[in-house]
């Protein structure tokens, strides 16, 4: 069996995760990341995407919207700005959100903030994408 | 005899009325305030994390240069002044205001960023410069809210339009103490508390180190502003709670000597009678 190491994620409104695991995937800005025990002390931001934790044989996916991850010896910690489990997601809102930013983004208009939108539709793609795996 | 007991019945009646209102005021803030203090637990590790790692960060990276890091000379220096919207909380909004006036004194320029409408209307009406106004947050701090109001800072401060950026809002240490602090958001206070920390880890940053600082200080100050936000809430309910205690003691007690005032009255009219009356039958003796 791997050994284990701590993860703590952890959003403006809640502690989402706090346990021992094994291993996570993250998508980082760079690309995709995985953290085994004893990786070396590393901060890089995090993209828009999901999440792979893994633990006594079993995957759990979460989508995350951002945030960094801080890789220390004794814990790795993953502040992010929202984390949802995908049961935890509202497809219904999430394709709405999607909708609106796709129109706003096929409109063209200056006023439109295309970088905002584009956020928006990454967010709400990914949520659906974590969600519907289930 | 002073009032007659109609006008001291009548108090009576205005003073209770009084109470009842401060009463229910009490009761709505104490519920407030136990779910401003149920949302300040939750947020609570999130900051902590926060600053920890910032800290950590800012330790391990010695000789790195970046805008948020280094001193300017101070020109002109903006305050983010979190009030709440509403008064009838004891000092709560005066001593923010008290100490932001005296933490201004030394600076030869400044601006304030309002957040409620209390404090803003005070610098409005002393011809402060506003540079930002945010209302109606006091209640239901969001993150999103925080993030405007820290995108604000950081733009003027990257667009050097000021200098230097403070904090000041109302640290929550129990329901009847708070007290208003200064937080210095920009630079970045690089002082870490303690001292340097003994094992100086190699940490690797993906991409850069810079570009990491540039990504993590904005997010940084957003927490602190959100921290700031969700504390200052929770200040102002207990604040409100605790005010509202005392007028209503306050009017209890008032109730309490005019009641006695009210009797004696009564009695004193009560005696007048019974003196007029025996004085009546001795005449007609």
């Amino acid at each position: 069996m791997p050994s284990k190491f701590h993860l703590q994620i952890i959003t403006p409104t809640r502690t989402f995760l706090d346990e021992e695991i094994e291993m996570v995937v993250l998508r980082t800005t760079e690309g995709d990341l995985g953290i085994l025990k004893n990786h070396i002390p590393l901060v890089t931001p995090l993209a828009i995407g999901k999440l792979k934790i893994m633990s006594d044989g079993t995957t759990r996916e979460a989508a995350i919207a951002g945030g960094f991850v801080h890789v220390d010896r004794e814990k790795t910690v993953i502040i992010t700005d929202t984390a949802e489990w995908p049961e935890e997601i509202d497809v219904k809102r999430a394709e709405e959100s999607k909708n609106r930013a796709e129109s706003r983004l096929g409109k063209d208009a200056p006023e439109v903030d295309t970088i905002r939108a584009e956020i928006a539709l990454k967010k709400a793609m990914n949520r659906l994408n974590v969600a519907n795996k289930r | 005899m002073g009032l007659g007991m109609r006008d001291i019945k009548r108090r009576i009646k205005s003073v209770n009325s009084t109470k009842q209102i401060t009463k229910a005021m009490e009761l709505v803030s104490s519920a407030k305030l136990r779910k401003a203090k149920e949302q300040m637990e939750k947020t609570k590790p999130y900051f902590n994390t926060m600053e920890e790692t910032i800290q950590g960060i800012l330790v391990n990276t010695n000789g790195i240069r970046h805008e948020f890091l280094t001193q300017r000379e101070v020109k002109k220096t903006a305050y983010i002044v979190i009030t709440a919207d509403r008064g009838l909380c004891g000092g709560y909004n005066s001593n923010i205001i008290k100490l932001v006036n005296q933490h201004m004194k030394e600076k030869p320029n400044k601006s304030i960023i309002a957040v409620g409408s209390k404090g803003r209307d005070f610098f409005k009406k002393r011809h402060f410069d506003l540079d930002g106004e945010f209302t109606h947050l006091s209640e239901t701090p969001s993150f999103s809210k925080a993030q405007e109001i820290s995108r604000l800072a950081l733009e003027l401060y990257k667009q050097e339009m000021v200098d230097e950026v403070y904090l000041v809002y109302t640290e929550f240490i129990t329901t009847i103490n708070q007290k208003p602090s200064v937080k210095r958001l920009l630079p970045l206070d690089m002082s870490v508390e303690g001292g340097k920390r003994e094992s100086k880890t190699m940490i690797a940053y993906e991409p850069s180190p810079e570009a990491v600082l540039g990504y993590l200080v904005p997010k940084y100050i957003d927490s602190m502003v959100f921290g700031a936000l969700v504390e200052a809430s929770t200040s102002e309910q207990a604040a409100r709670r605790v005010a509202m205690e005392s007028a209503t003691d306050n009017a209890e007690e008032m109730i309490g000597s005019l009641k006695l005032k009210y009797n004696r009255a009564r009695q004193a009219s009560i005696t007048q009678e019974i003196a007029e009356i025996v004085g009546g039958a001795e005449a007609l003796k």
